[in-house]
């Protein structure tokens, strides 16, 4: 299907912006209807400043209004619009259409390796089952100090990296590994178990070092660097991994 | 359609929302229903920081902390409860260490503070280092902080269910004896309608900025909370006091956080001047939010804007060494880039004002109980956060006390709603309460195809709010947006949805949600028309002065009974409450 519409024109911007026709290939999934999945083209006018969040947008809210993905704040920090862009996930609110090779179609897919719910909805629950699975909050033992706790600001930094995460599940649909084995905890768990193992306040690293230890835990990581590369947060996920690992093997932090 | 018994139902997951359940869930049965992901709420996008008064790094105290939310307020603070959330604020940062939230340091390894417009020593003095931090993601870590420990405590999240509806016993404005009884949701995945029976119920559902086009505000929040609650007869207060955040990225309105000048940007116009020493003299770019964002868009009107159209203004952090950029503001520096394409390090960055908090909204007491009327609760039901005035925040909101707001209030809420809880019976259900809620999808989802689309009166109404009710309005932009509100509702009961199905039907939900923004929108304008003064964030150009004789009062705005005559034509009545003067006389606010 390939449908047309122009953007009502948008009087804002912060200097003359270009317009231009882009495509977008999405692929889309209705679980009330036989058709399977199966790629429909969209094209459409967009500006300089767009994003793909933007052109989704256009399209849902002129084209096509059952085409269904999640997003909320639009600019990186809540975590829900993760998608397969060109092959790559990414944060449809934070890449920006000019970015992309606009000659050719923009593919855009669901994270790969959770069900496909319907279109770019994919269920979130075997994510933060793992998430939850590897203690994900402090746990300080001792009597608790009736002002704060005192940490130095290399102590506060050792961790800082981690703290970064927004759980948009990027870099765990990202990994090879998890795509074949559902059963990995995946990149975004120890990224969330390091935040802990790695804070001076928290006292319960040796039991997070156990479950990673674990059959589906860090040792599947077979080092593909895709998470990192996924992560829209910068986080050095790979890194971080690599020392959880380091920490196994010396049995402590 | 199923039926779920609790006694605590918390709507919404942002920090609010999670703050009760940490509380209510340690005591009684309690059910958290969101219609996002916890860690999806907006919470997570605050920036800058949460105000307290440790004295980490020099002196304060609680009562300067208290004088500035009331002089920032514009004495439209409720004294009482600024003074309550002020002495509460320590606390409330201790307890999110204990946590385990990681808050930057001091070389001692205490939590560090940093400057914020509108605190200060000494009751205006000098800016004051007050504001509690995690670089420039401080709202990530109290929502990440909050839900890991919801995790901890095995908090139950119903996730992506909608609440539509809220239940009660009677008519709040009718019935001396009414009481909360439950809310009605309605599942994203499936489409069926769940009903949640509850002994307490609790407000926690975010803002509505989505009712203006140039906005901070997330997609989502389209204050579903506050317009269910007027639908029913809860009244809405000081709606017409919203606050427009200066430094927005100009044309995008993605918030740049006020931390950026706590350490040292200054805002500039086409003429490179730092234009806030003609305005604020004392606290220059660390004024109230009110105060700098018109003060930014009078340099615009008058011609000292910048870029080709002169429709913004630069925040110049140029000045500051690379190094302190990136441990301090990380994020607000890679919006920039990402963008807009500009390099923080050497060049300014365009800003402009955007639609940022509303200060009103479901009235509280401070034990977050919800008035029904200038004195009377409503037992069972409350309110905290952005959704709720209680009010800390009068007419103008100082930088980082929504943060506070959240974690001193979504506790309070959370341990009165245990309480209730523990004190009634449910109470009992008739058949066929979900009978509105159907009939409102029923009729989005039966209509005959539409030229007309939701996204386009929802943009028109959004164009219309920021053309007529934003940084400056009159009598008559406000009539022109009435005018305008009238017509976009009828165009809102013929439209048309698309999408058909019961799976993960977001556009029946964005429907739902534009009627919401609708009601609000008309709120909102109704009560800047009838606020005949300026105050806070609220700048009527026809009358440009505090007007304490007539306006030194909340609005209360009341959904109008059956045959009872609204305002200009609706179905709205206004009327006011008190303001709680405790310890500070209003005087004129210089700063």
């Amino acid at each position: 299907m390939t449908a047309v519409a122009e953007k009502p024109k948008a009087d804002e911007g912060v200097e003359a912006i270009p317009s231009f026709e882009v495509t977008l290939r999405i692929a889309r999934f209705n679980p009330e209807d036989d058709k399977g999945t199966h790629w429909e083209d969209f094209t459409i006018t967009m500006h300089g400043t767009d994003r793909v969040l933007d052109a989704m947008h256009e399209i849902k809210w002129h084209l096509d209004g059952s085409l269904t993905f999640r997003r909320s704040c639009a600019h990186g920090v809540c975590g829900s619009d993760a998608m397969r862009i060109n092959g790559r996930n990414r944060l449809a609110c934070k890449t920006l259409l000019k970015d992309l090779d606009l000659k050719k179609p923009i593919t855009v897919e669901p994270i790969k390796g959770l069900p496909v719910e319907k279109d770019l909805i994919v269920d979130m629950e075997p994510f933060f089952d793992s998430y939850r699975e590897v203690m994900p909050f402090l746990v300080a033992k001792g009597q608790e100090p009736s002002r704060e706790r005192l940490q130095s600001a290399e102590e506060r930094e050792r961790f800082d990296d981690t703290t970064k995460c927004i759980l948009c599940a990027a870099c765990t649909s990202s990994c090879p590994v998890f795509w074949t084995d559902g059963q990995y905890f995946g990149p975004a768990a120890i990224v969330n178990a390091h935040r802990f193992i790695f804070d001076s306040r928290d006292d319960a690293g040796e039991q997070r070092l156990e479950i990673l230890n674990s059959k589906e835990g860090v040792w599947r990581c077979r080092t593909t660097f895709n998470c990192t590369e996924a992560c829209p947060r910068g986080i050095q996920v790979t890194k971080a991994i690599a020392e959880v690992k380091q920490a196994v093997i010396r049995g402590r932090v | 359609m199923q039926t779920h018994n609790y006694d605590v139902v918390i709507i919404g997951a942002g920090g609010a929302g999670m703050r009760a359940a940490l509380e209510s869930s340690k005591d009684a049965r309690t059910a958290v229903v969101t219609k996002l992901y916890p860690t999806r709420s907006h919470t997570g996008a605050a920036q800058g920081g949460m105000c307290a008064a440790l004295a980490n790094v020099e002196d304060d105290n609680w009562e300067w902390h208290t004088y500035d939310t009331v002089k920032g307020g514009d004495y439209l603070v409720d004294q009482d409860a600024a003074e309550i959330m002020a002495k509460e604020a320590i606390d409330a940062v201790l307890d999110l260490e204990k946590m385990g939230l990681p808050f930057n340091r001091t070389p001692e390894g205490r939590i560090d503070q940093r400057r914020f417009g509108g605190h200060t020593r000494e009751h205006g003095e000098a800016p004051v280092r007050r504001s509690c931090y995690a670089a420039d993601r401080t709202g990530h870590m109290i929502l990440q902080t909050l839900y890991q420990n919801c995790v901890k405590q095995q908090v139950e999240f119903f996730n992506e269910y909608y609440v539509l509806d809220i239940l009660m016993t009677g008519d709040p404005r009718t019935d001396e004896g009414v009481r909360a009884s439950g809310v009605v949701t309605y599942e994203l995945a499936t489409g069926e309608l769940h009903i949640f029976r509850a002994k307490s119920v609790v407000f926690a559902s975010g803002g509505f900025g989505k009712i203006f086009k140039t906005t901070s505000n997330a997609h989502t929040l389209t204050g579903d909370g506050p317009a269910m609650a007027f639908r029913r007869g809860i009244p809405l207060e000081d709606m017409e006091f919203f606050q427009f955040h200066p430094t927005g990225l100009a044309g995008l309105g993605i918030l740049l956080s006020e931390a950026a000048r706590g350490e040292g940007a200054i805002l500039r116009n086409s003429n490179m001047e730092r234009f806030m020493e003609r305005y604020a003299p004392t606290l220059k770019d660390l004024a109230p939010r009110d105060v700098v964002a018109r003060a930014m868009a009078n340099e615009v009107r008058e011609g000292r804007g910048c870029g080709p159209k002169k429709d913004y203004v630069l925040l110049d952090l140029t000045h500051l060494e690379p190094a302190h950029i990136d441990a301090k503001l990380p994020d607000i520096t890679e919006f920039a880039r990402t963008y807009l394409g500009v390099e923080p390090y050497t060049d300014p960055v365009p800003v402009f004002p955007t639609a940022h908090y509303g200060m009103g909204g479901i009235p509280t007491n401070v034990q977050g109980e919800v008035l029904r009327n200038e004195t009377d609760v409503i037992p069972g039901l409350y309110a905290a956060g952005e959704t709720a005035c209680v009010s800390v925040h009068g007419g103008n909101r100082l930088g980082t006390n929504s943060l506070l707001d959240i974690n001193v209030f979504g506790r309070r809420a959370g341990i009165a709603a245990a309480k209730h809880a523990e004190e009634v019976e449910l109470a009992e259900l008739p058949e066929g309460l979900e009978a509105p809620t159907v009939e409102l999808l029923q009729r989005l989802r039966d209509r005959p195809a539409t030229e007309d689309r939701i996204a386009d009166i929802r943009r028109d109404l959004q164009e219309l709010m920021d053309a007529n009710v934003q940084v400056f309005r009159t009598d008559e932009t406000c009539r022109a947006a009435l005018a305008g509100i009238a017509d976009l509702k009828k165009r809102y009961e013929t439209v048309a949805i698309q999408d058909k199905g019961q799976r993960y039907n977001l556009d029946l939900m964005e429907a739902v949600e534009l009627g919401f923004l609708l009601d609000l929108a008309e709120i909102v304008t109704i009560g800047a028309l009838n606020r005949k003064e300026s105050r806070g964030g609220h700048f009527r150009e026809d009358y440009d002065t505090r007007d304490d004789v007539n306006y030194l009062s909340h609005t209360m705005a009341y959904r109008t009974l059956e045959g009872e005559q609204g305002d200009e034509g609706t179905t709205v009545r206004l009327g006011t409450k008190p303001v709680v003067i405790t310890r500070y006389e209003p005087k004129e606010r210089t700063f």
